[in-house]
């Protein structure tokens, strides 16, 4: 449950997007080359941290256009939007606010059950 | 209940996850494998996680051979569970219904039913005029997505699901398993392509077999081996209302509509929403997901509309492409992983826990998990449920 800022048309609620999952995810350029195992892990597997995330977005209910962002997994903050051939950001520009690779955050998480030092 | 020792500098077989299905893997090695120095290591405490946020159903009603054999293997230990375990888990068979709203569901219900007949499962399609006689106060014609018939699975049902966790629990605690909890692993370490044993806020334990069942956590702590999965992780809702007379005596669900409600023992309605359609690790979920839920539960139940919602909670669960699990070595030797039950694992927890025991005690697959090995991504045999897996994914 957040806002997501579309760079076309501003702060809307999350509800008006879909998620595309993974951005940047190059499809190989000569499939009939590589083995199974690498085709495997185009279709099959995509990048799942708990914290920060390259994503892609669609303003479903709104311009429709595609868009990427950052943002992080254990709090659903937007770190940054930017539009589709943009470069983007490089991950340390954003600081993580989890301590350990399964650590829960301070703020923003709803996980009760882990005792906060 | 249990004791809470601290760790052993070294383990026969260390356990990642203190849910149900990791506990009930301890129990399995060290009952039918006799392995005495087995540890499980819980990030927070025991079931806090998915065992404790699931809607509790229990059904085997699957169309593939494969997933109708593990989820009934699973469904026989459930019927003999409160005794095994001399623990009541209050599994209570009140039957599962499956709803049509369309032709398309129509068809693939049909198609369920005999499949599950082939395989020896009690399913068996119901017509409306049925569906009322069992769920009176469904309204079945005047809505938006009529209900057509059903699939009916009377050996369903529901459990207790803490009950389930502290079974099993005290059951492995008295067979000498280590029960260690709020101990979070930060990392597998492997060397040479071994596992050597896990990092632990209670400092390193050393191990030659360790077995991941972290479900939502589960692709950290396989990144932090250097493995990549076919896990996505998304938020999972439920909720529960204040507590009312039996009104509804089975469970109901429903895949197009995307409602499912049944009543607990309390007498609160348990009602199951939809996963979020982005990853997260938030263990809440959006409000935009349970209107919608709600709005085909009215629609559905008009009795329900002037109750009141007394909790909402959000679970972390891990998704593979097809819907169907992981229960699976490596190319880390002695490293397993029990992961990817996606939005519908609570069902399995004895059966998987059992097959995964019979893995790392023999480092071999029983063949009833041998299909969910994770190279089936590799080989292209997949074992596709997103039609049984009654969450959308």
């Amino acid at each position: 449950m957040f806002t997501i800022r579309c760079p076309y048309c501003g702060e809307r609620d999350q509800s008006e997007f879909s998620n595309g999952g993974e951005a940047h995810v190059a499809r190989p350029k000569d499939p009939e080359q590589i083995s199974d195992r690498e085709w495997s892990e185009y279709v099959f597997i995509r990048a799942n941290p708990k914290g920060i995330y390259y994503e892609r977005w669609v303003h479903t209910h709104g311009c429709k256009k595609w868009f990427n962002a950052v943002r992080n997994t254990s709090t659903d903050e937007i770190l940054k939007v930017y539009k589709m051939g943009e470069a983007p950001p490089p991950l340390k520009e954003f600081k993580n606010t989890i301590k350990t690779p399964s650590g829960e955050p301070d703020v923003g998480s709803g996980n009760f059950s882990v005792k906060k030092p | 209940m249990w004791r809470n020792p601290e760790p052993r500098k070294f383990y026969d077989v260390i356990i990642v996850g203190g849910g149900g299905h990791g506990l009930g893997t301890a129990y399995y090695l060290a009952k039918e494998h006799g392995l005495k120095n087995i540890a499980v290591i819980e990030k927070g405490w025991l079931g806090g996680g998915n065992t404790g946020r699931n809607t509790t159903i229990i059904r085997s009603n699957y169309l593939w051979d494969e997933s109708a054999h593990l989820y009934e293997h699973s469904l026989k230990l459930w019927e003999n569970l409160s005794s095994e375990l001399n623990y009541n888990i209050m599994f209570s068979q009140r039957g599962v219904l499956n709803l049509a709203h369309n032709e398309h569901d129509v068809k693939e219900i049909r198609r369920r039913v005999s499949a599950n007949k082939l395989n020896g499962i009690d399913s068996e399609w119901v017509d409306p005029h049925q569906i009322k006689k069992l769920v009176p106060i469904m309204n079945t014609e005047n809505c938006r997505y009529p209900v057509l018939g059903a699939s009916y699975q009377p050996r369903a049902g529901v459990a207790r699901h803490d009950a389930v966790a502290w079974g099993y629990a005290m059951r492995a605690d008295e067979l000498g398993v280590d029960i260690i909890q709020n101990c979070e692993v930060k990392k597998i370490r492997t060397a040479k392509g071994k596992v050597q044993g896990v990092e632990t806020s209670k400092g390193f334990i050393r191990s030659n077999r360790v077995g991941v069942v972290a479900s939502g956590h589960t692709s950290v702590l396989a990144a932090s081996a250097g493995i990549k999965l076919p896990l996505q992780s998304k938020a999972l809702q439920a909720l529960v209302s204040e507590p009312i007379k039996p009104v509804i005596n089975t469970v109901v669900m429903s895949n197009a509509v995307h409602a499912y409600v049944s009543q607990s023992d309390k007498g609160e309605l348990v009602i199951g929403a939809g996963t979020d359609g982005y990853n997260s690790y938030t263990q809440r979920g959006g409000y935009n997901i349970i209107e919608d839920t709600i709005r085909a539960i009215v629609e559905l139940y008009p009795i329900f509309g002037k109750m009141k919602m007394l909790r909402q909670w959000g679970g972390i669960v891990d998704i593979t492409p097809d819907a169907s699990p992981i229960l699976s070595k490596c190319e880390v030797e002695g490293l397993y992983f029990n992961c990817g039950w996606g939005t519908g694992g609570f069902k399995a927890t004895p059966g998987s826990a059992n097959v995964f025991a019979h893995t790392i005690a023999k480092n071999k697959a029983h063949k009833i998990n041998a299909p969910f090995s994770v190279d089936r991504f590799v080989s292209g045999r997949l074992v596709d449920e997103h039609g049984a897996a009654a969450v959308a994914h």
